[in-house]
């Protein structure tokens, strides 16, 4: 048994190890031994509080701890890389839903206060981590729905959405007011009910092209969660470690916005952008080519660039691609891939696709890093990305992208756009991109089309 | 329909508007093909040829043109040409409608539908029948070579055993298709190029062929996109500045390849007398815009002449003629493709659709109307140039960042008296254990800040994953709760303790999964 000076020993250890464990991100190296730091961490917080003067150590405890860890396992083994998105929001609903029981045991059974100050502040607490949990609960269920597939893309767009929120959330205000009075724990239970539609509702306002923003956003709720909860139970560690994945989580959607000219809020309130006057009609045609055409021009080119998108991922056509660089490269090309912030439907998702499939990372380039290469490229394939390739976010002041970064694809030689169709993209946008008389589009899903263009490519 | 193809009446033509391979396509949208016996033979296609590709070979032009639906042609038609259309009949050839008023009205009398190929509007779409433009790129390459033929000397500049060779310099003036044409075959001869065009959007298509750009500083530079991509008249003070840039030039150049036009009007004079007299002894000038006067002063029409001075001056207009074989081959497929936008449904039926915009600018006449000159397309052709983005000076960037700077500032003062306030209400009622913890969770807000701004972008990923995993924490809150006298507590707190835990380890396993791939080369 742990004295409860030693237990907070312990928790200092792990605060400052979870530190580490965010720090050692910043480069690819370090990061392995980060995972490493935030694995011990984690092992010393759970054993110094199963071990420490409150816990008493339970045939149920250990039955759920030796379960949890199998269903992780199973899980983590499981999960597909590219089904990455769909499991990182499954897991943040997990601690909203915790934090949200947590919230109601406290007031099932609370502690005791000795002064009003304190239980105000308790009730305020309660009350609050409840509120979180439950949004980032729904919202976590959603954005699982809608990364999955189960759910369509598109976002929910009810007349007056921006008063239903207003509503729900003056609403729990108002019962905060009520169960501060003791109203009693109806007000509680209502709330949460009132929380978890707004959760829904919020995401569910959502597009689909906005989902790394949802997941990050999602992410920092989690950690906020984590944060009152550590407020309610006193726990300084569960206080700064919910502080740390909430301030993470806020900077990583700011960045995501930046990478899309979105203002914050008019993400997260849902809707997609303001545009005034009507999309600038796109003329022309699209003039398709077949595997013959694109392995032809790939034997003369000297310089390629890849832009993946999701629809490399959605076709698991990453190993394809990894391939093809692997052949081009054996031949002396310089091969090199281009990846924008929002590529995917995840910070990152292209990135950690590649690595799967063993793509080196040192060329894989980030948008700011290549954008100035293009006009010397000689063909850039395109595979399964849309928007962040289109032109309109820079010609065309009307489009509901103006003004968003975008890989400048179209000044390469050559362009070959791999896609399934005719249709338009996540966001629902016309793209100029597919009708430049540079651009040859090659029809067919990621993964079939590369297929037939590997062998064509002689080694 | 029958397509036919006469030989051409111009004295000296030798090129013809259908080849046997463009005929086979033509077979392939249901069109049956016929030709006047020689009409391919300047151009390098005996009758064999075609009666190989399924051609009929007809002896005479008259029966040609009494049994053809379609009659493609390249040069405009003749009064005895036109003579022979009726309504039931479509000629497809150059036409140049804005010159040949009679002739079109000739043939608007006689109800045929006439195709302009010169019409052609200039569009994306479009471009695979732009018969001008593939005329005047075997123009501007055959400019080179004429020149190269007349010249003394080497193009690219040697140093060999027996001396040293200086390369030749040549300049062209107006960058069209011509210019560009002529631009990449001198390049690729060795030669020294220098081009200049009164439209300053092109210089990029200059450099971008690796010539250099005549820069002219003149502020009023009229948008070449407002007139469709084609150049328009100067203004005089525009013109003399221009001329003195050429002038300065002249004593160096060795080959001049002039191509300036500007559509409806004669050849602008660019290339003066006194130029000409500055130019070194055998020097050579060749004047793609003889056939409308000429930019040279000393260009005489369809003939080669020597100055006093000793520099020649190549007039010749019928330079895609001169190679003939080529510009058949393009010249059919241009037509070729405009058959296919007419025969949209490949089974030999002839659309004319006026509803289409390059069908509608390219036909002249049609079912007994004038229908030139054509409405304006609806689309624009060429994006507008961009407004030029003004230089800022050194001491507007510096004022303009000590502008930001103090914005920041005073931003960041705001956001701290703003959390004095806050923290101030805070302190006057919270307790003092709730303070303890707050001091905690603000300070842990900082670090997390500190900490991700310097997570590098392609970890964002695993970044999630690990936050995620390590926001399992919040399996402490639930295991100090496990043991507690109420049996609905305990259930919520063992659920809450499964999940955090798949949660955790899920989290770390995943992430770990993530790391190990990435990889270096």
């Amino acid at each position: 048994m742990l004295t409860t000076e030693l237990q907070t020993a312990a928790y200092i250890a792990a605060a400052v190890l979870f530190i580490l464990a965010l720090g050692g991100l910043s480069n690819q190296e370090s990061a392995k031994r980060a995972v490493w730091f935030g694995i011990v961490g984690m092992f010393l917080a759970v054993f110094a509080t199963i071990f420490g003067p409150d816990v008493k150590i339970g045939l149920v405890l250990i039955t759920m701890l030796v379960i949890g860890a199998i269903v992780g396992v199973v899980v983590a083994r499981r999960v597909e890389m590219t089904g990455m998105p769909e499991l990182v929001a499954a897991l943040h609903s997990f601690v909203g839903l915790a934090a949200v029981f947590i919230g109601i045991n406290s007031d099932i059974n609370p502690p005791l206060l000795a002064t009003n100050a304190e239980k105000i502040i308790h009730e305020v607490e309660v009350f609050l981590g409840v509120f979180i949990g439950a949004i980032t609960f729904t919202g976590s269920i959603i954005a699982y729905g809608k990364l999955s597939g189960k759910l369509g893309g598109k976002a929910l767009i009810l007349p007056a959405r921006h008063l239903i929120n207003i509503v729900l959330v003056g609403a729990s205000i108002a019962l905060l007011f009520m169960y501060m009075n003791h109203m009693g724990s109806w007000t509680l239970y209502l709330m949460t009910i009132l929380a978890l539609i707004l959760g829904a509702h919020l995401v569910l306002a959502i597009g689909g092209a906005d989902m790394p923003v949802v997941v990050s956003m999602l992410n920092s709720y989690s950690g906020w969660a984590a944060a009152a909860t550590g407020f309610l139970l006193g726990n300084d560690l569960l206080i700064v470690t919910g502080a740390l994945v909430g301030s993470s989580g806020a900077i990583l959607s700011y960045i995501m916005c930046k990478a899309m000219n979105r203002k914050f809020l008019s993400v997260i309130l849902g809707g997609f952008g303001g545009a005034k006057g009507a999309a600038m009609e796109v003329e022309g045609e699209q003039i398709a080519i077949d595997a013959d055409g694109v392995a032809a021009a790939l034997e003369d080119a000297d310089n390629i660039i890849i832009v993946p998108g999701y629809g490399m991922a959605v076709a698991q056509a990453q190993q394809s691609v990894s391939e093809l660089t692997r052949k081009l490269r054996a031949k002396g090309k310089n091969v090199r891939f281009g990846i924008h912030p929002v590529a995917g439907r995840l910070p990152g998702h292209m990135n950690v696709l590649l690595a799967e499939a063993k793509v080196p990372y040192d060329i894989v380039l980030e948008m700011d890093e290549i954008n100035d290469d293009f006009p010397e490229t000689d063909v850039v394939i395109v595979i399964g990305s849309n928007d962040i390739v289109n032109p309109a976010a820079q010609e065309d002041p009307n489009s509901p992208i103006a003004g968003m970064p975008v890989l400048e694809v179209w000044k390469a030689k050559q362009v070959f756009v791999s896609k399934r169709g005719q249709g338009t993209g996540y966001s629902g946008i016309e793209n100029p991109l597919f009708f430049k008389d540079n651009t040859r589009m090659f029809y067919g899903d990621a993964k079939k089309s590369l297929d037939t263009l590997l062998p064509k490519i002689a080694s | 329909m029958i397509v036919g193809t006469p030989k051409e009446s111009f004295s000296g033509e030798a090129r013809v508007a259908m080849t046997p391979s463009s005929a086979g396509e033509l077979h392939k949208l249901g069109h049956n093909c016929q030709i006047e016996s020689g009409a391919g033979y300047a151009a390098g296609y005996p009758d064999s040829a075609y009666a190989d590709a399924g051609v009929k070979v007809v002896a005479s032009a008259a029966e040609l043109f009494s049994s053809s639906d379609i009659i493609t042609k390249v040069r405009p038609p003749t009064d005895v040409e036109i003579r022979q259309l009726n309504s039931s009949k479509t000629l497809i050839s150059f036409f140049y409608p804005a010159q040949q008023e009679e002739m079109l009205n000739k043939a608007v009398s006689a109800g045929a539908n006439v195709i302009a190929m010169d019409m052609v509007p200039r569009i994306s779409r479009a471009q695979k029948m732009d018969a001008l433009s593939s005329m005047a790129n075997i123009a501007g390459y055959r400019a080179v070579i004429e020149a190269g033929n007349n010249f003394g000397r080497f193009f690219t500049g040697q140093v060999t055993a027996a001396g040293k060779v200086q390369p030749a310099k040549v300049l062209i003036i107006g960058a069209g298709v011509a210019g560009l044409a002529a631009i990449g075959a001198a390049q690729s001869l060795g030669a020294i190029v220098k081009a200049f065009d009164v439209r300053p959007e092109v210089a990029e298509q200059i450099e971008s062929m690796g010539a250099e750009f005549l820069f002219l500083d003149f502020d009023d530079q009229t948008d070449g996109a407002e007139t469709g991509g084609y150049a328009a008249p100067s203004s005089p003070e525009f013109r003399e500045k221009q001329l003195a840039l050429f002038r300065a030039q002249a004593p160096e150049i060795d080959i001049v390849i002039t191509t300036a036009l500007i559509p409806g009007r004669d050849a602008p004079k660019l290339w003066l007398d006194d130029m000409v007299k500055a130019m070194k002894r055998g020097s050579v000038v060749v004047d793609l815009a003889a056939e409308r006067g000429g930019n040279c002063d000393a260009t005489v029409p369809d003939q080669k002449i020597v100055t006093d001075n000793g520099v020649t001056v190549i007039g010749y207009t019928d330079f895609p003629s001169r190679m003939a074989t080529q510009s058949s081959d393009l010249y059919a497929t241009n037509i070729r493709h405009m058959l296919t936008d007419l025969t949209p449904d490949k089974d030999g039926v002839i659309a004319h659709n006026m509803e289409d915009d390059v069908i509608r600018g390219a036909t002249v006449a049609h079912e007994g109307k004038l229908t030139f000159p054509p409405p304006a397309p609806k689309i624009q052709a060429i994006a507008k140039r961009q407004p030029k983005v003004v230089e800022k000076t050194d001491e507007e960037i510096a004022a303009e960042e000590a502008a930001l700077l103090k914005k920041s500032g005073r931003q960041q003062i705001l956001l701290l008296a703003v959390g004095a306030v806050l923290m101030y209400f805070i302190g006057q009622y919270a307790p003092a254990s709730f303070m303890q913890h707050f001091i905690v969770f603000v300070l842990s807000v900082f670090v997390g800040f500190q900490v991700i701004w310097n997570v590098s972008h392609s970890l964002h990923t695993p970044l999630m994953a690990v936050t995620n995993a390590i926001s399992g924490i919040i399996i402490v809150g639930a295991l100090l709760q496990l043991d507690a006298p109420n049996f609905i507590v305990t259930l919520l707190a063992s659920i809450s303790v499964l999940i955090a835990t798949i949660n955790i380890v899920g989290g770390f396993m995943v992430t770990r999964r993530m790391l190990q791939m990435f990889q270096k080369s």
